[in-house]
């Protein structure tokens, strides 16, 4: 047998799993949205509706709304995770005693189940046992506030929650790019009589540009999938004030039973995410494909 | 003076960190370990008094130790399969002339970025009509999936390294194509198969969404799905939900303290790669 034909074999048990459960759903799922299909009714089969199901996405207030509070989870979360997380990696490339230990428990809550971070954020937040209120008022128990019953606490608490758990992600990817800069720029750099603002400035930032793209990338993506935390914390609640789209894609679908106005809505995410990844792409270059040749 | 300045600045941060990451896992740890009456007042009490009964009640009313079965055959399995799957395709990508390399290779990268939510429909379906719901291989097959990505990255990473003349002594040496690879480089390869499996493992271990739906009977359900549909009635029981979650944990917990470097190494492989 030759190499090649070797090397495309091996491939194949791997394409079956990618293209039986990655591609062909997503063709699956916007095929599925122009039809209307609920669970509860069987008998009406699937019936052709067009860009029907794209238009409630446009006239749904509830839809409109997680399509909002998502975007700003998006750019919220992002944001700070890779600020926390480049000052995380700016540390963690120092040599210290205990650097070891530090690191470890920076990575603590990114290995911590998401479900039972959310369930921890949850209790931190109760407003009659949480720490928060412990630490704002004390033993003032009348002043104990329901920081998950406020439209804006509960947005912020969530927000919160993902940027606890998640900052240690873009601190290790930063720090993998920190370590690539070499030593002797900044020693040059301190010998022409540079602050540590401006070597920071004019070395670290610009020579990890690619480390920061990759890590915004990274986190973008991801967050664009926030579920569990929602789920668990709020439930879309209160009043809707917290609903992410691929909760509210998910409600629709299996709650609801309405498959074809559900697969639109994750059409709707997919399309987003899509756009959003090229513009990075486009930013990194061409970078991404010459070192796709692994 | 002005650099002992400096030095208390820097390790009152690194202080700070270490508060940031490790008190909302403390805090429940301490929840875990009050009892019955300390788990209700408000105030909260700061020390706990209560030993290991929460933990005790969540195992016989909870049924703790099943979830956590239930996981482990879940992430066991998945990581085993995965990892095989993925190392027969990160070897083809990185030491085999295969046609479409970066096409290939950008293709997997661009479905690790897939939102679950628009692939889960259309799985769902097609585990249904299966008849795979509520089965350990509805689970694991889309775990599998989710998991791949990241199993031949790093692996294709790893692979790459390894000098040429390994094959090509085996080959000299009489030995196949499959041969080769089974017993002269998967071996050498160990450190990258052994991190892949650390990351698999801790993502089965936790995945929530397609356990939520896949998994509806409780008999069959994983450990995050036990923990966020935690039941009680009118009030939360805090007391055993902490030491479920707890016991959810730690052994991540472990994993981290003894791999990290691995761990570490593995994530940034899997974006240095790119």
């Amino acid at each position: 047998m030759s190499d090649r034909r070797f090397g495309t074999l091996l491939l194949i048990p791997a394409a079956i799993f990618i293209l039986g459960l990655a591609i062909f759903p997503v063709l699956q799922s916007i095929w599925l949205s122009f039809h209307q299909i609920l669970l509860a009714l069987p008998g009406l089969g699937k019936k052709f509706v067009g860009l029907e199901n794209y238009g409630r996405i446009l006239t749904d207030p509830a839809a409109r709304d997680s399509i909002g509070f998502t975007f700003l989870f998006v750019f919220g979360t992002t944001l700070c995770e890779l600020i926390l997380g480049l000052a995380m990696a700016l540390t963690l490339n120092r040599s210290f005693r205990g650097r070891g230990w530090v690191r470890a428990a920076i990575l603590i809550p990114w290995a911590i189940p998401t479900v039972v971070a959310s369930q921890m954020w949850r209790y931190i937040l109760n407003d009659q046992y949480g720490l928060v209120n412990l630490f704002l008022f004390g033993s003032d128990t009348a002043s104990y506030q329901a920081w998950l019953a406020h439209p804006w606490g509960a947005r912020l608490a969530v927000m919160a929650a993902d940027i606890w758990k998640t900052s240690s992600f873009a601190a290790l990817l930063l720090l993998a790019g920190l370590q690539t800069i070499p030593n002797e720029l900044y020693e040059a750099a301190r010998i022409d009589g540079a602050s540590p603002w401006a070597q920071f400035r004019r070395i670290t930032l610009p020579l990890l540009k690619p480390a920061i793209l990759v890590t915004l990338l990274f986190r973008t993506m991801d967050a664009f999938r926030v579920f569990d935390l929602v789920f668990v914390m709020t439930q879309g609640g209160p009043a809707s004030s917290t609903h992410v789209l691929q909760f509210y894609g998910y409600q629709r679908m299996f709650t609801e039973g309405d498959m074809g106005y559900g697969s639109a809505v994750s059409v709707v995410v997919f399309l987003t995410i899509f756009i959003v990844s090229l513009f990075y792409i486009r930013a990194m270059g061409t970078r991404l494909f010459e070192r796709a040749k692994v | 003076m002005k650099k002992w300045v400096a030095k208390i600045a820097f390790w009152a941060w690194v202080g700070l960190l270490l508060v940031f990451s490790l008190t909302p896992f403390l805090w429940f740890l301490i929840t875990s370990l009050k009892s019955q009456i300390q788990i209700l007042q408000s105030p909260p009490a700061i020390w706990p008094e209560g030993g290991f009964h929460f933990y005790l009640s969540a195992i016989s009313r909870f049924q703790l130790f099943r979830f956590m079965k239930n996981s482990l055959v879940v992430a066991g399995s998945t990581t085993v399969l995965s990892l095989t799957i993925g190392a027969l395709a990160g070897y083809a990508l990185s030491r085999l002339p295969v046609r479409r390399k970066p096409l290939i290779l950008g293709g997997i990268l661009a479905v690790s970025m897939f939102p679950q939510i628009s692939i889960v429909g259309p799985v769902w379906r097609i585990l249904r009509s299966l008849g795979l719901l509520n089965t350990y291989p509805g689970l694991v097959a889309p775990y599998i999936m989710l998991t791949l990505p990241l199993a031949i990255w790093i692996m294709a990473s790893f692979f790459k390294e390894l000098p040429t003349e390994l094959e090509e002594a085996a080959k000299i040496d009489g030995c196949g194509p499959l041969k080769t690879l089974v017993k002269v480089v998967a071996p050498v390869a160990a450190p990258g198969i052994f991190t892949a499996a650390i990351l698999i493992f801790i993502f089965a271990w936790n995945e929530f969404f397609f356990a939520l739906l896949i998994m509806t009977r409780p008999e069959i359900q994983t450990l995050p799905v036990g923990i966020a549909l935690f039941p009680g009635q009118f009030t939360i029981p805090w007391g055993e939900l902490s030491a479920a979650s707890v016991m959810a944990t730690l052994p991540l917990v472990f994993l981290v303290l003894l791999f990290q470097r691995r761990i570490i190494r593995g994530l940034s492989a899997g974006s240095i790669v790119q």
